[in-house]
C-alpha cells in the first residue's frame, strides 16, 4: 500500500535565506582530533580540539594509550625487581628515574644516610647526565616541531655521545637499570671520567651553536614568544613542576629546596623565567643544561674513592667471590634474591627533581620485600593537566609550539 | 605580587612541619588526629572524609600549603573501611610537606572533591576514580582517564588479578592468555616471594588447574577466531618441570 507523505515546498524567499545560512559558517564549531600518533604529540597523546575557524575553543586531552599498569605490577614483585620498570617511565632519562626510585626505597628503609659518598656523587652524575640528555631531545624535537630541523641533528649528535657513555657505564644505551637499593650495579668503568669530561667540554660548544640557530631566530621567536603564557599562580594551582613551573617565575627546585644526595655541597644556579611563555621555557632548558654541565664538572673534581655500596649483605648483594666461598654471604644472596630486602612497615614520599619535573614515589609498605602500594607521581601527567585551560584561545599551529615547550613523555604520564 | 610578598615573609620566619601540622590539628581537633611521624614525614589522619575540602582550604589559605603534590588511594582489601585517600601537600613558601589521610568505606565509595581548592586535583581524582573506583562528589568532569570509557573494572583494587579479567563485553574489555602463559619458563606473579613463584617449585596440581582453565579459554577463542596458540592441556598427575 502506498504511503502518503506531505512535502512542504518552501517559497523562493525562504529557500534563499536557508542557502545563505548554510554558506555563512561563522560560529559553527569544528572538532579536530590531534593524535594519538601525531609527530608533535611526542608519543601517544590525543587531544580533541574544538575549533572556531583556526582558534581553539576547547581542548580535551585523552591519555592512557601507553598504560602498562606499572603500579599494579609493582605490588606483585620485590623492590629490586621493579628497578627495570622505572627505566620505562620517562624513557628519555632512565638514569634519573633509577636514582629517584632507589632513593625512595632507601628512605623507606632508613638507610639514606648510609649510602657511601662515592655512590652519592655517581648518582648526581647520573641524574645530571640524564637531565642533559632529556633536555637535548626535548629541545631538538621542540625546534623541529616549529620548523627548525637543523637543531635536531645537532642535539642528536650530542645525545649519541651520552648514549655511548651510558653504554660503557651500564651496559645498555636505553634501559639502564643502573642503581641498586643501597648502591649501584657497578662502579665507574676505567677511563669513564675522562670520557665524561671530554663530553662536558664538547656539549657546551654545541649548545652555543644551537643557541645561535634559535635564540635570535625571527621565526622561532615569533612562534614562541607570548604563546602559551602561564602565570605563576596558575602554575602552582595546576601543580606544574620542573622547567614548566620555573618558566613562570617560581623559583623552586627540589635540589635546592629539599637537598638530597650531595647537591648541598655543589654550586649551581636555578634559572627562572619571567614571562612564562614557550620562549622562556626554551631559554630555561638551555640554561639548565649549562648548569648540569657545571655540576658534572664539580662532581668529577670532587669524586671521592671508596666503595659504592652499603656494606650490608641484607640490603645489597654481597660480592660474587664471597658468595661462592662464604656461607653467610651465600645466605644473604639467596634471601636477597628470593625475598627481597626487608623493608619496615610504613609509608614515605620521596620527590626527585627529574628533567621533566618532580618525580615522586609514594610507597606504602606493610613490611617485607614487596610494596603494598606504590604510587608514581609523574611530572608529565600533572603538567599536561593544564592543557584544557591553556590551549583555548590559541591557534592550531600554537598547539605544536606549546606541546614542544612542555617537553612531556607519555611513558611516565600513562605509567 | 601580593602572593610573592607573602612567600618571602614565610621564608624569613621558618616554621617546622610539626608546627604546621599542630596548628591544623588545633583548628579541626574534632576530626584531625595527632601527627604521626615516620622518616621525618608527618601524617594527619582525618576521621571524616566529608570534612576534607574545608580542612584543605584552611591548609592552603592559612598555613601556606599552596601546592598539592599528589592524591592517591590505597585499597585495604579485607579491612573496613576499605579505601584510604592520601593527600600530599607542599608549601612553596615554607618548603614543608604534609600528608593527610582519610578513609572511605566501600559501601559509600565517595568523597567530596578538592578541585575547588587546588585545580591540579582534577586529574588526580579522575585517576583514583578510574583505578580504584572511589567517586568524588562535585568533581567537574569525573570520567575515566587512563582506561577507556565503559571499561567495567577498577584495576588497582586488590581483588583485580594482575593477569586481567574477562568481561561480558569482549569489544570493550578483553584479556587473553599471553603466548607463553602457563609455559614452563614463566613465573606466576603475585606470589609471596620468588620461591613460590619459581616454575621449578610450582605445585603440579594447582598448576594443572590453572593451565587447563587457560586452555579452556583458548578453546573459546579458537571457536571465535578459528585459531589458537600455546601448549595443550596437561594431566593432573604430571610432575612439574623440575
Amino acid at each position: 500500500m502506498a504511503e502518503l507523505r506531505e512535502i512542504e515546498l518552501p517559497d523562493a524567499g525562504a529557500r534563499i535565506a536557508q542557502a545563505e545560512e548554510l554558506q555563512d559558517l561563522h560560529g559553527e564549531k569544528m572538532v579536530l582530533n590531534m593524535g594519538p600518533s601525531h609527530p608533535a604529540t611526542h608519543g601517544v597523546l590525543r587531544i580533541v580540539l574544538e575549533l572556531d575557524g583556526e582558534i581553539i575553543t576547547k581542548a580535551t586531552p585523552e591519555i592512557g594509550y601507553l598504560h602498562r599498569g606499572d603500579e599494579k605490577i609493582a605490588e606483585n614483585m620485590t623492590f629490586t625487581q621493579f628497578i627495570p620498570y622505572t627505566d620505562r617511565l620517562d624513557y628519555l632519562a632512565p638514569l634519573a628515574n633509577n636514582v629517584a626510585y632507589v632513593m625512595a626505597v632507601e628512605k623507606l628503609m632508613g638507610i639514606s644516610q648510609q649510602v657511601p659518598p662515592r655512590c652519592q656523587f655517581i648518582r648526581v652524575i647520573c641524574a645530571e647526565l640524564a637531565r642533559v640528555s632529556s633536555h637535548l631531545l626535548g629541545l631538538g624535537s621542540y625546534a623541529m616541531d616549529v620548523g627548525a630541523m637543523t637543531v635536531f641533528l645537532h642535539t642528536f649528535t650530542e645525545r649519541e655521545k651520552i648514549y655511548n657513555l651510558c653504554e660503557s657505564l651500564t651496559g645498555a644505551r636505553f634501559t639502564t637499570s643502573y642503581t641498586r637499593i643501597g648502591g649501584l650495579a657497578r662502579d665507574l668503568p676505567p677511563g669513564w671520567t675522562d670520557q665524561l669530561r671530554k663530553f662536558c667540554n664538547e656539549v657546551v660548544v654545541d649548545l652555543d651553536e644551537t643557541e645561535t640557530l634559535l635564540t635570535r631566530n625571527r621565526i622561532f621567536v615569533d612562534r614562541t614568544q607570548g604563546v602559551g603564557v602561564i602565570s605563576g599562580e596558575e602554575a602552582i594551582d595546576y601543580g606544574l613542576s620542573g622547567p614548566n613551573l620555573r618558566g613562570s617565575g617560581i623559583e623552586h627546585d627540589l635540589r635546592k629546596a629539599q637537598p638530597y644526595l650531595v647537591y648541598d655541597q655543589l654550586e649551581f644556579e636555578v634559572p627562572v623565567g619571567t614571562a612564562g611563555d614557550c620562549y622562556d621555557r626554551y631559554l630555561l632548558r638551555i640554561e639548565e643544561m649549562r648548569q648540569s654541565v657545571r655540576l658534572l664538572h664539580q662532581c668529577l673534581d670532587k669524586l671521592p674513592g671508596g666503595p659504592v655500596n652499603v656494606p650490608d649483605g641484607k640490603i645489597v648483594l654481597p660480592p660474587k667471590d664471597r658468595v661462592l666461598t662464604k656461607m653467610e654471604e651465600l645466605i644473604h644472596h639467596f634471601i636477597n634474591v628470593t625475598q627481597g630486602v626487608n623493608a619496615p612497615a610504613g609509608e614515605i614520599y620521596f620527590g626527585h627533581e627529574n628533567p621533566k619535573g618532580e618525580l615522586g614515589f609514594y610507597i606504602n609498605s606493610k613490611g617485607g620485600g614487596t610494596p603494598y602500594r606504590l604510587k608514581i607521581r609523574s611530572p608529565s601527567f600533572v603538567n599536561l593537566s593544564i592543557l584544557p585551560k591553556l590551549l583555548p584561545g590559541h591557534m592550531v599551529s600554537d598547539v605544536v609550539a606549546i606541546l614542544g615547550s612542555f617537553d612531556f613523555v607519555m611513558g611516565e604520564c600513562d605509567r | 605580587m601580593e602572593k610573592s610578598g607573602l612567600i618571602s615573609l614565610l621564608t624569613l620566619t621558618p616554621v617546622t612541619a610539626l608546627e604546621l601540622a599542630q596548628s591544623l590539628k588545633a583548628k579541626f581537633s574534632d576530626v584531625v588526629s595527632d601527627p604521626a611521624e615516620f622518616r621525618g614525614e608527618l601524617t594527619l589522619k582525618i576521621s571524616d572524609a566529608e570534612r576534607l575540602p574545608g580542612i584543605c582550604a584552611v591548609a592552603k589559605k592559612d598555613l601556606g600549603f599552596d601546592y598539592l603534590v599528589d592524591i592517591t588511594s590505597i585499597d585495604n582489601y579485607g579491612d573496613d573501611p576499605r579505601f584510604t585517600l592520601v593527600y600530599h601537600l607542599y608549601g612553596y613558601g615554607h618548603g614543608r610537606y604534609l600528608r593527610l589521610k582519610a578513609d572511605v568505606s566501600e559501601e559509600k565509595g565517595e568523597a567530596p572533591t578538592v578541585t575547588g581548592v587546588w585545580r591540579t586535583a582534577d586529574w588526580h581524582e579522575r585517576e583514583i576514580y578510574d583505578m580504584m573506583g572511589v567517586r568524588f562528589r562535585g568533581h567537574p568532569d569525573l570520567r575515566r582517564i587512563i582506561m577507556w570509557p565503559g571499561y567495567p573494572y577498577y584495576p588497582l583494587r586488590k581483588d583485580f588479578p594482575l593477569a586481567g579479567r574477562q568481561s561480558d563485553a569482549p569489544e570493550v574489555a578483553f584479556s587473553e592468555p599471553a603466548p607463553l602463559a602457563g609455559g614452563p619458563f614463566v613465573t606466576i606473579a603475585g606470589g609471596k616471594d620468588t620461591i613460590s613463584r619459581e616454575p621449578r617449585v610450582r605445585i603440579p596440581e594447582t598448576d594443572a588447574i590453572e593451565m587447563n582453565a587457560r586452555v579452556e579459554r583458548r578453546q573459546d577463542l579458537k571457536g571465535a577466531r578459528g585459531q589458537a596458540h600455546g601448549p595443550g592441556p596437561i594431566d593432573k598427575g604430571r610432575k612439574g618441570a623440575g
